[in-house]
């Protein structure tokens, strides 16, 4: 299958999928003569408009969802500025994962590349085998100087002129004199050049995704000052809750932007737990990660935009007879925008038999579960993940072992309960159907309490090799 | 008669004086353990709201603090509403807290990165008044710290428990330095009472009250927590002299 459009004044391939590529068409044939080649050619007419808007929507998705500075980097490409986002995904690499894999399900085949600069960002993800790029900066710079020339954003001719003079890849560029190459080729290559490499800056101008609500103030003189940044800060905050108060909605994300006279863009992001338009709340919330904004020469602008917004109503309070539930949203928002969102939760009740998989996190102010964990058998207070493995003394099959060994240290069994059998989850895989480990709860000489279990790989007590674990601690 | 005027004159001058200590401070009530000879060693009857309890764990559980956490567990089970417990490292497991009366509907965890992190949540917990308690692991525990802690209880009432565990046993040192905290308590794992048939009755731990502001350390066995957040007095102690009176005697012999 083929996209075939306009090219200058001439009907060309545009676009290919992997197995027409297989059959030798390439972008930038001519229409006709792939079609020679292959007469059952699939040819679809380019559409470069409805790919724009399209690519503009999954900008907006991705400015919700990763980063406040997010730009379509056009015909086939996202630029997210990752400066402080990052660590809410849980680092760099786990970051792209989740990028490739979302867009994966949605039936986009993505490549990522995380990089110091955009121009090299945008030349890995597009040259590297890899589907997801983490460099740090030495390795940044070896893969950036293998990658071929065209990954550099350059026009087609100057492309093919280096071609022509041998030089095909960014290491080969760097290595020449500049002077030369400049005068063969133009500025265009020379910046390109240090855009990549970073030795000049180039800023990425955010998507705006109308129908938000947002506000704006620019100012005739740059601001840099923390105290002017927070009053402004407060006035945003302010303008923002009175039209979110208009429209009965509250902001479950914020973003502040504040445009640089230099032209980069330096942003904070908050998010609540729940919707909310208190303009003390809010400003609170943004001022405690005001520090993180480095205001360079100057602030010309700042927007703040409620990203993501909710209906707000106004909601009964004391209900007759029913104790209020002491209102932590605040403190919730609070941690939240200090560790990160998805390490601030509840334990919940998970129906499973293995220890390890009874519990699951849940939002901190989730509805409460009346699902209790069986009360009949004790658990420890600190559980093991992944389980120890111990050296055990053991007497029979079926009884705790006499002694055992772990952490180079020998504990001898005084008091023991048990076994307490635990069968692998069938409804998961076939190994785990035969799999069972048999607890016991057991105590040494100095009263510490353990909990430990033998794992067998079938029902059978004398099949299989029984290879003991440490899994919890009582005391 | 002049003896009888100096004295009333002291007393009013104390009173006085007990008033400007107090400044700002609200008096909050205390939360008993249930357990008469505890009670008498707290200068208020029982473990004070309001104020930060520091509690470790004695031999191998420096590292771990299982019993240290349990007992813990047990003191902000006894309180009703939201309670907030940062951590490092999450190897709690909720089903055993929930054995010791807290509900897990009750609790919110954090997870922090670093010490530091740490404190700084457990410094916002204490400060934000909606909840009824704030539990924290830590290794370190500065005197400035502690004392930012110490004060943020009482500007809300909220109970606040460090929980002392460090990465080495050597680095349990640490405990030894003084902090603002109220109460020190550590506790030990001992072997537990007999039973008639062969299996492992209720655990046994000692607790020692080491410090405690304007009352005298002592220390107890007691059994560990039951399905309410109590402990126990074990039973073949429980018609003998407790050990806190038999430490008594010593110090006075």
């Amino acid at each position: 299958m083929v996209l075939a459009g306009r090219e200058g004044n001439r009907r060309a391939v545009l676009a290919v999928n992997d197995s027409a590529r297989r059959l030798g068409i390439w972008p930038g044939m001519a229409a006709t003569q792939a079609q020679a080649l292959l007469p059952d050619l699939a040819t679809f007419e380019a559409e470069p408009d409805e790919d724009a808007a399209h690519l503009a929507r999954l900008a907006a998705w991705a400015l919700k969802r990763y980063s406040p500075v997010v730009a379509a980097d056009a015909p086939d490409g996202l630029a997210i500025d990752a400066t402080g986002a990052t660590h809410l995904h849980g680092g760099e690499y786990p970051m792209l994962n989740d990028i490739v894999l979302r867009l994966g399900q949605a039936g986009i085949e993505a490549k990522a590349a995380m990089a110091s600069t955009y121009g090299a960002a945008h030349a890995l993800a597009r040259t590297m085998p890899m589907q997801i790029n983490v460099h740090d900066f030495p390795s940044e710079k070896r893969a950036l100087g293998l990658a071929p020339v065209r990954a550099l954003r350059l026009p087609a001719e100057t492309v093919l002129g280096l071609k022509v003079m041998g030089l095909e890849r960014v290491r080969d560029l760097l290595a020449r004199p500049r002077a030369p190459l400049v005068h063969r080729f133009g500025t265009e290559l020379s910046r390109r050049l240090d855009q990549a490499t970073g030795h000049i800056a180039e800023p990425i101008t955010p998507v705006v995704v109308p129908d938000l609500i947002s506000v704006t103030r620019g100012f005739p003189e740059p601001i840099s000052a923390p105290e002017t940044l927070q009053r402004y800060t407060g006035l945003l905050v302010d303008d923002l809750c009175v039209r979110l108060e208009k429209g009965g909605m509250g902001a479950r994300k914020l973003d502040l932007l504040f445009h640089r006279i230099d032209a980069r863009v330096e942003a904070i992001r908050i998010g609540t737990a729940k919707p909310g338009r208190e303009p003390k709340h809010l400003s609170r919330l943004l001022l405690s990660r005001l520090e993180t904004v480095d205001p360079g020469f100057g602030v010309e602008r700042m927007t703040l935009t409620a990203l993501v917004a909710e209906p707000l109503d106004y909601k009964p309070t004391g209900t007759l007879g029913e104790k209020a539930r002491a209102d932590v949203t605040t403190l919730v928002d609070t941690l939240a925008s200090r560790v990160g969102a998805e390490r601030l939760y509840r334990m919940a009740l998970v129906e499973s038999d293995l220890p390890e998989r009874s519990v699951r996190r849940v939002a901190p102010l989730s509805n409460p579960t009346s699902l209790r964990w069986p009360e009949n058998w004790p658990r420890p207070s600190r559980l093991f993940s992944p389980p120890e493995p111990i050296t055990t003394v053991a007497l029979l099959p079926d009884h705790p072992p006499a002694t055992f060994t772990w952490r180079n240290t020998r504990h001898r069994v005084i008091r023991a309960d048990g076994p307490e059998r635990m069968h692998g989850e069938w409804i998961r895989s076939d190994a785990e159907m035969l799999g069972t480990r048999d607890y016991f709860h057991v105590e040494d000489e100095a009263g510490l309490r353990f909990w430990l279990f033998r794992k067998s790989e079938s029902v059978h007590p004398d099949t299989g090799p029984h290879h003991w674990f440490m899994h919890g601690l009582f005391a | 008669m002049s003896a009888s005027r100096t004295s009333s004159a002291l007393e009013a001058l104390r009173a006085e004086v007990a008033q400007i200590e107090a400044g700002e401070r609200t008096s909050y009530p205390a939360l008993p353990f249930g357990m008469p000879a505890m009670d008498k060693a707290l200068p208020s009857g029982g473990l004070a709201l309001g104020a930060l309890h520091e509690v470790a764990g004695g031999g191998v559980g420096v590292v771990d603090a299982a019993a240290a956490a349990l007992f813990s567990a047990g003191i902000v089970a006894r309180l009703d509403g939201w309670v907030l417990w940062c951590l490092t490292t999450p190897d709690l497991f909720a089903p055993a807290l929930a054995q010791a009366g807290l509900d897990p509907d009750r609790v919110i965890y954090v997870e922090a990165g670093s010490n530091d992190a740490v404190l700084a949540c457990f410094e916002e917990g204490l400060r934000h008044g909606g909840l009824v308690a704030v539990v924290a692991e830590v290794a370190r525990l500065p005197m400035t710290a502690s004392r930012r802690l110490q004060l943020a209880a009482e500007s809300t009432g909220t109970i606040g428990i460090a929980v002392r565990r460090w990465r080495r046993p050597a680095e349990a040192a640490d405990f030894g330095s003084p902090t603002a905290a109220v109460t020190r308590w550590r506790i030990t794992a001992v072997p537990s009472g007999p039973l008639p048939v062969p299996g492992i009755s209720r655990a046994r731990w000692l607790v020692e009250l080491m410090r405690v502001r304007a009352g005298e350390s002592s220390e107890w066995i007691v059994e560990g927590c039951d399905e309410e957040g109590y402990l126990g007095v074990p039973a073949d102690l429980g018609d003998r002299p407790s050990v806190a009176q038999a430490w008594d005697r010593r110090a006075h012999a």
